[in-house]
């Protein structure tokens, strides 16, 4: 099988080399997508998926930065997803229900929910019977907001691998959020505030959506400007402050903030604190402790070893592509498993992606 | 264990100094005596004899994670510890059970020399008994290098704050040869027996950083001598035992079998803190020549009579049985040249002080250290007794500035540890006419926030993979400081650097104004 994945291979490392071939290169027939250094494209409908650089037309799986980025001529993503996506980027986007199948030049595309944040799809394109699915980001357990994971049936695979490595296995998000009602509580009665970092469109909603809300629960701007978006889609989302400056001191308050703003003045302005992360990558003591924080919470919005597994597993595809995170090992752990399987070098960042947001 | 697992949680999760000595205070009161014994043992560097190697525990663990083995080696560098990857691998445990840390090891220690299935039963037995955050701790256990963020001097401070003993009693009475299997907690910790001393070594006393030797007042308070580049040591002569002692409290006696006439000739009760070095015609050699014996048990002649070791005596700890750290220095180094003096000819001399009237001669005479083989000078205050550890005021070392070289980064590499996910280990090369040749490697000096930066930098400039190593384009200058270059026929620069590291980097500088392997060369001794 090595051989017949050169091609899109080459294309696609080419651009570290500095002499990237451009998207004309040549693509096998049954390629029903091929990796250029633009993006994932699809000849027949001409259009690209998340691309990286400027495009005519763009499918977007989610709102997040590595995914959706400025700059391409028309947009078009799930109605749920829309929101986020003209917030962030100012753009117009063309919106299309989960399920609805649209037909684009020679193909056939339709959008499915992938779990990983509200409105975020896996994308399935269809050109003379051969289906592919591109993965976006994805996490198979349900979290209380986003529409749940869909496996869909597809020839071809292109799944996200952040976490394609088998020392990540999340516990229930149950057993998470109990931990940090418990970290509030504990730093509530010792009259300290609790500050949680959480990437601002998904994971701090998706706390918010199933914290024991115990006392105040003040916002980082970016985080309130996307509760806003998501409320006026109709998400429920607890009550929540912007701290703003004429929020001072509060103790006992619940604050979520981007990453970005752990261990900075900002995140001491409302008194003595506890400063905790919750990310996936929470999982390695060493991680944490570069961060220099003392609490973690082993909380994410991409699959673990097993949800890769079995997700890849449900698609009953026979040839799956992995992007962004552990390629190498999980390509060839795929393999092993009698996967025709390869790597596509893509410019997704997986879970490090929102962690460069800048504070107000 | 499950007590065990908490204490290194709280050691784990806070800096704050006093937060870790709070917690280990408590543990020394509440846990019981044969745990607290181990934890003292642990925390100073003992551990229990290894029952399973690593390449046992990786085939183990693979084996019950239900993966091969070679994606657990690619998951091992990424989480960047071996105990911690087996914790996280293996399926959870389907038992629990809360017994003493003392038993655990126990049981460890019974399995040494077991056939390998049978230490392998009692391992996954015991695996599956134990939660992720204690399946790390007893991975640790077997592995060694337990480090838990507290030094010998916080857990000495702990231990005296649970017992009441004074501080410099205690971390006397916990220095030597001692485990937990020879001793009891009682036995080790409250009882004061001079008799029992054997070989016991005195805690080092060690010294800080000199800026602004004006700020020391007048010169005639002080001693200065050469700081020399070798291996510190503590020499040993008492009733029944003769020892040599390094820093790192390792028993070094048999190591250096040049040293074994002085058992005949120095008095009983004596001990002496002195520099270790490879010496030649009445001067040191460069501390690769003692590098080359470190480390080797059996010393072969050749090296013996290339690099004969001799150590030069800096303080008198002991004479005659007496404790003689309480004293001022000046009687100190009186007592030990007269005690030198009174000897034959043998591989031990005092190292002489350097005499000044003036700081700014002082300084003059420190340019002069690399040339006698010295890295710089220290300074002590005469009139000041030998402290236990790192005590500010009256020992500074005054270090000679480090040589520095321009630099470009070629190829980078994953940390481990706290730094598994960055990459900081870094590949440097000097022009060399046209080419690049790769010189040193180094690992420590930028920041977190600018190891950060280059990691970005890296992954989006890889030019090729060799399993964890990336070849990026040869872009980014840096400045390496190091303290001393030696030939190397070993390298393929032909030279080798003594402790090299980032001092700076240098944003500002092209690839093309880099340092060239002829400036290197030219440092050479």
């Amino acid at each position: 099988m090595g051989a017949r994945f050169t091609g899109p291979k080459i294309a696609a490392t080419a651009r570290f080399l500095g002499s990237g071939p451009g998207q004309t290169a040549s693509y096998l027939s049954d390629m029903v997508l091929s990796f250029t250094d633009r993006g994932i494209f699809c000849e027949a409908g001409g259009f690209f998926i998340d691309p990286w650089r400027p495009v005519d037309k763009a499918l977007i799986t989610h709102g997040h930065s590595d995914h959706a980025r400025a700059g391409h001529r028309r947009y078009m993503a799930t109605e749920a997803a829309a929101p986020a996506i003209r917030h962030r980027l100012g753009v117009k986007v063309d919106t299309v229900a989960f399920g609805e199948v649209r037909r684009i030049g020679g193909a056939d595309v339709s959008f499915h929910p992938a779990g990983h944040v509200p409105g975020s799809a896996q994308i399935r394109v269809e050109v003379a019977g051969e289906v592919w699915v591109v993965s976006g980001d994805y996490k198979t357990e349900p979290d209380g907001l986003s529409e749940p994971f869909e496996p869909v049936r597809c020839h071809a695979f292109i799944s996200e691998c952040t976490f394609g490595l088998p020392v990540f296995n999340w516990q229930p998000q149950a057993a998470i959020m109990a931990q940090i009602n418990a970290w509030w509580a504990a730093n509530a009665a010792e009259g300290r505030v609790s500050v949680i970092g959480a990437y601002s469109l998904g994971k701090a909603q998706r706390i918010l959506a199933n914290v024991d809300p115990i006392g105040p629960i003040l916002t980082h701007g970016a985080v309130e400007a996307t509760n806003r978006v998501l409320r006026e889609q109709g998400l429920r989302l607890p009550d929540t402050t912007w701290a703003g400056p004429d929020v001072g001191v509060t103790p006992g308050a619940l604050v979520v903030a981007p990453p970005s703003a752990l261990g900075t003045p900002w995140a001491s302005r409302f008194g003595p604190s506890a400063q905790a992360f919750a990310s996936g990558w929470m999982a390695l003591r060493g991680v944490r402790r570069r961060r220099g924080l003392s609490q973690g919470f082993v909380m994410s919005d991409h699959a673990d070893w097993r949800g890769l597994n079995d997700a890849i597993c449900a698609t009953g595809a026979e040839r799956v592509f992995v992007t962004h995170g552990y390629t190498a090992p999980f390509r060839r752990w795929l393999a092993d498993q009698g996967y025709d399987a390869g790597v596509v070098e893509t410019e997704y960042e997986g879970d490090d992606a929102e962690d460069i947001e800048v504070i107000e | 264990m499950i007590r065990f697992a908490a204490l290194f949680d709280v050691l784990d999760r806070t800096t704050k100094t006093n937060a870790k000595v709070a917690a280990l205070a408590d543990y020394f009161r509440e846990a019981p005596e044969p745990d607290r014994l181990w934890t003292i043992a642990l925390l100073s560097g003992r551990r229990p004899k290894r029952a399973v190697n690593s390449t046992e525990l990786r085939i183990w663990a693979s084996e019950a994670a239900g993966i091969p083995l070679w994606l657990f080696e690619e998951a091992y560098p990424i989480v960047g510890d071996l105990s911690e990857t087996i914790s996280l691998i293996l399926p959870p445990a389907t038992r629990t059970a809360d017994r003493p840390l003392a038993d655990w090891i126990a049981d460890l220690i019974a399995l040494t020399g077991q056939p390998a299935d049978v230490r392998q039963a009692a391992i996954l037995d015991a695996w599956d008994r134990l939660t992720t955050p204690e399946r790390f701790l007893f991975n640790k256990l077997i592995t060694g290098g337990f480090r838990m963020g507290v030094s010998q001097g916080l857990m000495t401070r702990a231990l005296s704050q649970a017992t009441g003993i004074e501080e410099t009693a205690l971390a006397h009475r916990l220095m030597g040869d001692w485990t937990p299997t020879t001793t009891t907690y009682a036995r080790l910790v409250q009882t004061n027996d001079p008799a029992s001393e054997g070989s016991r070594p005195y805690p080092f006393a060690l010294a800080t950083a000199l800026d602004d030797p004006e700020a020391l007042g007048a010169p005639q308070e002080w001693l200065a001598e050469w700081k020399w580049d070798g291996i510190r040591g503590q020499l040993i002569k008492r009733p029944g035992a003769f020892a040599l002692w390094s820093r790192g409290e390792e028993l070094i006696t048999d190591r250096f079998p040049e040293f074994a006439p002085l058992a005949d000739f120095l008095p009983e009760g004596t001990v002496i803190d002195g520099e270790v070095l490879a010496w030649g015609d009445n001067a040191p050699l460069p501390f690769a020549q003692l590098q080359k014996r470190i480390g080797r048990l059996n010393v072969p002649k050749k090296l013996l009579t290339e690099a004969p070791a001799h150590m030069l005596a800096y303080d008198l700890l002991e004479q005659d049985g007496e404790d003689l750290r309480p004293l001022p220095l000046s009687d100190r180094r009186a007592r030990l040249d007269a005690l030198i003096a009174g000897l034959p000819q043998l591989p031990l001399a005092i190292s002489p002080a350097v005499s000044f009237d003036a700081w700014p001669a002082l300084a003059g005479l420190r340019e002069t250290a690399r040339d006698r083989g010295a890295e710089g000078l220290m300074v002590k205050r005469l009139a000041a007794p030998y402290h236990v550890g790192r005590k500010r005021g009256d020992w500074w070392k005054w270090k000679l500035d480090p040589y520095t070289v321009d630099c470009v980064m070629i190829y980078a590499q994953s940390g481990s540890g706290r730094r598994a996910t960055l990459f900081t280990d870094f590949t440097f090369a000097v022009k060399d006419g046209d080419d690049l040749v790769p010189f040193t490697k180094a690992y420590s000096g930028l920041t977190d926030a600018e190891f950060g930066e280059i990691t970005n930098w890296v992954k989006r400039n890889t030019l090729e993979k060799f399993g964890p190593v990336r070849r990026v384009p040869p872009v980014q200058v840096f400045e390496i400081a190091f303290e001393g270059i030696q030939a190397s026929s070993r390298h393929k620069s032909g030279i080798a650097l003594r402790f090299p590291r980032m001092s700076r980097w240098r944003r500002d500088k092209p690839v093309s104004e880099i340092d060239t392997l002829d400036n290197l060369r030219a440092l050479l001794p």
